[in-house]
């Protein structure tokens, strides 16, 4: 990239594409059209959600006792890691914006590490599903659900247990749908991250062109906010 | 309209906008409290409002997310605008879709009321 | 002329501003300056020809299909083929020729050109839409050679999840098409804010460039929701999660919101750039601003609002709730306003004009002709009622023929006669122009009139065979799709020849006012040698 290796020897004298009147032009442009792929990005997991809520209206007894098998202290213990990871992000464009070129990839490092954590705790959950069975559609095994339910509620009556574990596919579809979309993304920024950590340790920013960091910072609130309404929807009330 | 591109910087020149660290950790504090509610509040039952309330409160995550983490607050407010958009699009294709989840069936008896003969 | 300012640097005697120097053909050569080009010229180039030639392939899937019909039972194709082959026609269409047809070859040339910017806002990503535009049909060519797909281009559940044919190779070949689409409409929407010239404020935007943002909004914001509904038919088949099946506690009523609720926008997404190149034709060749301008400008917004309402009337007969219809239907006639804001506007703009009946002009007539019998015919399917009777009818593929095929191609078509000399720098033969299109809109209207009416005595949609009395109609349509073709293959000749053969055309041809034609043809590389300033409306003539 040309743009990057301008930046690379005189990181205060930034050169825009001549189509753009100058940087600030470039950056406030690039902001827009983030934010409108980011509407998309809304817009995509809006069918997602809608699929939630429309089996949700349609069985709610079902989806209040399916989702008391997914583990609420991994899914709050990720709420913290992917807003803390928020924070470093915040903090990795406050140093771009500052020209603080050490700050920026640390605080970059850590979120990319936060974003690590999350998809290990990710697999823990998802090894655990899979291995007893809690799984989408054809794959779901109703004995695995029976076990595992009794195993963490053996008050309740077996016939409610029964009348569960006939229905609850669709909640584990919708789990995996949700959180599987969900993990794509983290995993599309970590690479993002990584991208923008190479090019901040080769000093291409400046306060002058730091918007590419704010961009993927962007990226990652928006993972982020999706992750704030899928926890409690998903882990809370079912 | 035209406006909409207007830079919204406030000081007229061409530094970017930085917040202090200490805004950014007072909303990280405030996001962190918010999540223990919402887990604390789920251990009562409140019926039909569980829902409710559990979106009420990551909406409020969602907001100060998007305006201190994501500047919506200080940026260009077409950002912001796009973003209410998107989110005004999640209603309509929400409402109308659980509407019909929800009324099939409804019309019927009234009509077979109206017209026994059918 | 558009009011330049008369200080500006480009028009330094008061009138046109300096022209010439090197055509962005001669500025770089060689097949690397077209495959790695950033410049929105060539890539609008690019566009156009893949848009043609799946046009091609489209057209003559339309022409076996209509020839199948020709005779009740066998005609030359079994069946089975016969699914496949109106699948196809569907599929490619709509996704790689209708939806980029105006916006990504004549928007992306056109755009910047009347914003008097040097480029779009984002030019690799332009790039980047174009390869996913290739690699999306290379996708779609893959499910056509290994078995296709015979569920209709609506891929409706639970049929779709169980047939046997290489539906996934599809969908994703649609996904990837509609990643395409959401990125050029990304890129227009900022371009339009961030690179309009000095002076260019929203309400002295060329109407094509007002269709364009409304056009960009719903590819932006609908697009998606067709992303998510392909991947989850994909999971359905591939992890059987059973959210749209029935017989394991799905809705497959779901999948149908999900569909349209991008797919009827979709439908302006393909429309109303036809509206923006018809208003410009109409300004152009009438020599008057449009009558009521910014009615015209903010109808394109009020569509694209709209259009986001009123999905459900494709499902009047599927199991909706009879409330849900209701509404659906309510909203969907509040459609008929904006649209008709548009063609009372136009016909109030050709009041006392100096019309000039170039073949541009004509496809304009052309089009407010059948665009007025599509649209009104689509009323009659927003009734509840008389769609029960009229649903999956050969009355819906006249209705929808008329507003996509007559409405969006051959406002396509006029936009490509009317902006061919500005995209070759030459002119095409204005007689040959004529007579292909005497000869395309009689195809075009006995090929689909007579569906109007088969369709209203029950000739169903989509089946392989038909009783005999349905039989004279079914035949005279398909002895029309050959006029239709024959039409087709006049334009193209027409158009093509013009390169080697036509005569220069000459920066203005048409007394053109918006930015476009203050530029040579074909334009330099960045498009004006000096930037320009604009002081007035798009179609003010001085
Ligand atoms: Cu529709």
């Amino acid at each position: 990239m040309s743009t990057h290796v301008m930046a690379q020897h005189h990181p205060a004298e930034y050169q825009p594409p001549h189509h753009f009147p100058s940087a600030r032009a470039e950056a406030e442009a690039s902001k827009v059209g983030m934010w409108l792929f980011l509407a998309t990005e809304v817009l995509l997991f809006a069918g997602l959600f809608c699929a939630y809520a429309a089996y949700k209206t349609l069985y709610p007894e079902i989806f209040k006792g399916a989702h008391k098998l997914l583990d609420l202290k991994w899914g709050a213990v990720n709420t913290m890691v992917l807003i803390f990871s928020s924070l470093t992000m915040a903090l990795a464009v406050r140093a771009a914006q500052l020209g603080q070129r050490l700050n920026t990839v640390k605080f970059l490092a850590i979120t990319w590490l936060c974003g690590a954590a999350f998809m290990g705790v990710k697999y823990i959950e998802y090894s655990h599903k899979i291995h007893v069975g809690l799984v989408p559609g054809q794959y779901y095994d109703m004995l695995g659900f029976t076990r595992e339910f009794l195993e963490k509620f053996p008050q309740t009556p077996m016939s409610e247990v029964e009348r569960l574990a006939r229905g609850a596919h669709l909640f584990y579809g919708v789990y995996f749908l949700m959180t599987g979309l969900h993990g794509l993304h983290v995993l599309i920024g970590m690479g993002a991250i990584g991208w923008v950590l190479v090019r901040a340790m080769r000093g291409a920013f400046s306060p002058k062109f730091y918007f590419p960091v704010e961009l993927v910072g962007l990226y990652w609130h928006l993972v982020d906010l999706i992750w704030i309404y899928l926890f409690p929807l998903l882990y809370l009330v079912g | 309209m035209t406006s909409m591109m207007a830079p919204s910087h406030k000081h007229g020149h061409d530094e970017p906008h930085v917040l202090p660290v200490s805004v950014y950790v007072a909303v990280w504090a405030a996001l962190v409290v918010l999540t223990g509610i919402t887990v604390y509040v789920a251990h009562f039952d409140f019926g039909s409002w569980n829902t409710i309330i559990a979106v009420l409160v990551a909406t409020t995550k969602a907001s100060l997310v998007s305006l201190y983490f994501m500047h919506l607050r200080y940026d260009n407010k077409f950002n912001l605008l796009i973003l209410l958009g998107s989110l005004m699009l999640v209603a309509i294709f929400f409402y109308p879709t659980l509407t019909d989840l929800t009324t099939r069936g409804l019309i019927e008896p009234i009509r077979d009321l109206i017209l026994p003969n059918r | 002329m558009t009011q330049l300012d008369p200080s500006s640097p480009a028009n330094p005697e008061g009138h046109t501003p300096p022209k010439g120097g090197v055509s962005f053909y001669q500025a770089a050569r060689g097949w690397k300056s077209w495959v790695f080009t950033l410049d929105h010229k060539r890539i609008g180039i690019m566009y156009l020809a893949s848009v043609l030639v799946a046009f091609l392939l489209g057209g003559i899937f339309a022409l076996l299909v209509r020839l199948e019909l020709l005779t009740p039972g066998k005609t030359i194709m079994s069946a089975e083929t016969y699914n496949r082959m109106f699948t196809l026609h569907g599929a490619v269409m709509v996704f790689l020729v209708i939806i980029p047809s105006i916006p990504a070859s004549l928007g992306n040339f056109i755009l910047p050109l009347q914003l008097g910017a040097k480029d779009v806002a984002f030019p690799r990503l332009n790039l980047l839409s174009y390869y996913l535009y290739v690699i999306g049909a290379v996708f779609a060519i893959y499910s056509m050679i290994t078995g296709a797909v015979d569920t209709g281009w609506t891929f409706y559940t639970p049929y779709s999840a169980l047939t046997p044919n290489s539906v996934i190779s599809m969908t994703l070949a649609v996904f990837i098409l509609g990643f395409s689409s959401i990125f050029t409409g990304i890129n227009f929407i900022v371009t339009i804010h961030a690179l309009r010239a000095p002076g260019l404020t929203f309400y002295r935007l060329p109407l094509f460039v007002w269709a364009l943002y409304a056009t960009a909004l719903m590819q932006v914001l609908a697009t998606p929701v067709l992303g998510i509904t392909l991947l989850l038919l994909i999971a359905e088949r591939v992890l059987k999660v059973g959210i749209f099946d029935p017989a394991m506690g799905g809705d497959p009523v779901l999948f149908q919101h999900f569909f349209w609720f991008y797919s009827h926008p979709a439908v302006y997404i393909m429309i109303v750039p036809g509206f923006g190149v018809i208003s410009e034709l109409i300004a152009t060749f009438c020599k008057k601003p449009i009558f009521g301008y910014r009615a015209v400008a903010l109808s394109s917004i009020g569509i694209a609002i709209i259009s986001f309402l009123v999905w459900g009337h494709h499902m009047f007969t599927s199991g909706q709730s009879v409330v849900a219809s209701m509404i659906f239907s309510f909203l969907t006639f509040l459609v008929a306003i904006p649209t008709a804001i548009k063609a009372f506007n136009w016909v109030a703009t050709m009041y006392k004009g100096s019309i000039w009946l170039a073949t541009p002009m004509l496809y304009a007539l052309a089009f407010l002709w059948v665009f007025t019998i599509g649209g009104l015919t689509g009323l009659f399917l927003s009734t509840t009622a008389t769609d029960v009777h009229l649903h999956d009818t050969y009355f819906v593929v006249a209705h929808f023929h008329y507003v996509m095929m007559g409405g969006t191609i051959f406002a396509f078509f006029g936009g490509l006669h009317y902006w061919w000399p500005k995209i070759t720098g030459r002119m095409y033969n204005e007689t040959l122009g004529k007579w292909s299109w005497v000869v395309t809109f009689i195809g075009f209207n006995m090929t689909f009139f007579v569906q109007f009416i088969m369709g209203a005595k029950g000739m169903p949609r989509r089946y392989y065979n038909y009783l005999p009395e349905f039989g004279p109609y079914h035949s005279f349509s398909t002895v029309g799709s050959w006029i239709l073709g024959l039409g087709f293959f006049l334009t193209a000749y027409c158009l093509l020849s013009a390169i080697w053969k036509g005569k220069k055309a000459g920066d203005n041809p048409w007394g053109g006012t918006t930015l476009e034609w203050h530029t040579s043809s074909p334009p330099p590389l960045e498009n004006f040698l000096t930037e320009p300033r604009v002081s007035g409306g798009p179609y003010d003539r001085t």
